[in-house]
C-alpha cells in the first residue's frame, strides 16, 4: 500500500493524446504514520489524567481544524479541482489525498473521543444540563457526517489513489470518483454550518 | 473483462453504508441517554440487524469470482487496522467513564461491527476496479 507509483507508459507525459503525467506518491504516507501516533498517544495520556486544560485542547484544535477544513474543502477546493484539467486534478490528487487520508480520521477521533470526556467532565453529559437537546443535535450531526464521510467520500478517495497506480489509469473513472469526492466534500461542509451553530450554542 | 469495465456485482458498498447508519443510530441513541440507566431493547435490535447485514456481506463478497482478492485484503487490513486504533479509543473512553457493563457490551459490539464492516467496505471499493487474480 506504499508501493511507488510508476510514470505511466505510452506518449511522454503531458503530450497531447498521450496519458496524463503521474507523480510518485504512497497512498499511506509512512512519516505521518508518527505524527498520528503521538497524537493518539498524547490523546491517551489526557484522558487517562482526565486533564481539563488538556481534553479542551484536543476537542477545540481537533474540532477546529475539522470543521475548517470540511468547510474550506467542501466550498473552496472543491469547485476548483471541479474545474481543473484531467492531468491538473491528478498531480492535485497524488499530493492532496494521501495527507487526507491520515489527517482527517486523527482529527476526527481526536475531536470525538476528547470531546466525549469533555463533556462527561463539566457535567454536559447529564440529562438535566439545559441544553442537552443541542449536544444531541451535535451527535446527530456528526453522525450523518460520518456516514457520508465513511460510505462515500473515504472508498472514492481510496479508489482514485489506487486507480492512479495502475499502469493506464482510466481518467474516466477517476473523473467519475472526483465528483463524488466533491459533492461529498461539499454536503460535510455545509453539514459543519450546523457544527458550528450548535457549539456555539452549547459554549454561550 | 476489463476490471474497469462495469461489472454487476453485489451491492456489498450499499450493504456496507446501511451498517454504517445503523450503528451511527444506536450509538448515537445511547450516548443520547447516558449516563443514565435506560433501556438497551432498540440498541440490541439495532446492533443485531447491523451484524446480520455484516454476516451478508461476507456470504455475498465470499461468492463474487473472479475477483482482485490482493487487493481487497491489503486495503482492508490497513483500514483495519486504523479502524481498530479509532473504535479501540472510544471504547477506551467509555470504559474510562465506568459504564455500566450492559450498555458497554452493546457499545462495544457496535464499534466491533463498525471496525470490521470499514475495512470490507474500502477494500471492495477499491477491489472492484482492479484486475481479478489469476487464481480465480
Amino acid at each position: 500500500m506504499v508501493d511507488v507509483a510508476e510514470v505511466a507508459p505510452g506518449a511522454p507525459p503531458g503530450m497531447a493524446g498521450g496519458p496524463p503525467p503521474i507523480p510518485e506518491f504512497q497512498i499511506v504516507p509512512l512519516r505521518g504514520l508518527i505524527l498520528v501516533a503521538i497524537v493518539i498517544a498524547a490523546l491517551i495520556v489526557a484522558i487517562a489524567g482526565n486533564w481539563l486544560w488538556a481534553l479542551d485542547f484536543f476537542h477545540v484544535v481537533g474540532g477546529g481544524m475539522w470543521t475548517g477544513i470540511d468547510l474550506f474543502v467542501g466550498f473552496i477546493v472543491g469547485p476548483i479541482i471541479g474545474r481543473m484539467s484531467i492531468a491538473a486534478r491528478i498531480e492535485f490528487s497524488t499530493r492532496f489525498m494521501p495527507k487526507m487520508l491520515l489527517l482527517m480520521p486523527t482529527l476526527v477521533t481526536m475531536t470525538l473521543a476528547a470531546g466525549w470526556q469533555l463533556a462527561r467532565h463539566v457535567g454536559n453529559l447529564d440529562a438535566g444540563y439545559h441544553r442537552h437537546g443541542w449536544l444531541v443535535a451535535s451527535y446527530i450531526v456528526v453522525g450523518v457526517m460520518a456516514v457520508i464521510a465513511i460510505g462515500l467520500l473515504e472508498p472514492a478517495n481510496l479508489a482514485v489513489l489506487f486507480e492512479l497506480k495502475k499502469p493506464q489509469p482510466n481518467p474516466e473513472l477517476i473523473g467519475r470518483l472526483m465528483k463524488r469526492f466533491i459533492y461529498t466534500a461539499g454536503i460535510t461542509g455545509a453539514m459543519q454550518v450546523a457544527t458550528l451553530v450548535i457549539m456555539t450554542r452549547i459554549a454561550t | 473483462m476489463s476490471a474497469t469495465e462495469e461489472r454487476t456485482l453485489p451491492p456489498v458498498g450499499e450493504l456496507a453504508i446501511a451498517t454504517i447508519a445503523l450503528v451511527v443510530v444506536g450509538g448515537v441513541y445511547m450516548a443520547a441517554h447516558l449516563p443514565k440507566h435506560f433501556s438497551l431493547v432498540i440498541p440490541i435490535i439495532d446492533l443485531a440487524v447491523a451484524v446480520g447485514l455484516v454476516l451478508t456481506n461476507v456470504v455475498l463478497l465470499s461468492r463474487i469470482r473472479p475477483f482482485a482478492w490482493r487487493t481487497f485484503f491489503l486495503v482492508g487490513k490497513w483500514a483495519l487496522a486504523g479502524y481498530v486504533v479509532i473504535s479501540g479509543m472510544l471504547v477506551y473512553v467509555f470504559a474510562r467513564d465506568h459504564t455500566p457493563a450492559g450498555p458497554m457490551a452493546v457499545l462495544a459490539g457496535m464499534l466491533a461491527t463498525f471496525a470490521i464492516d470499514i475495512p470490507m467496505l474500502f477494500g471492495f471499493s477499491v477491489a472492484r476496479f482492479q484486475e481479478p487474480d489469476r487464481t480465480d
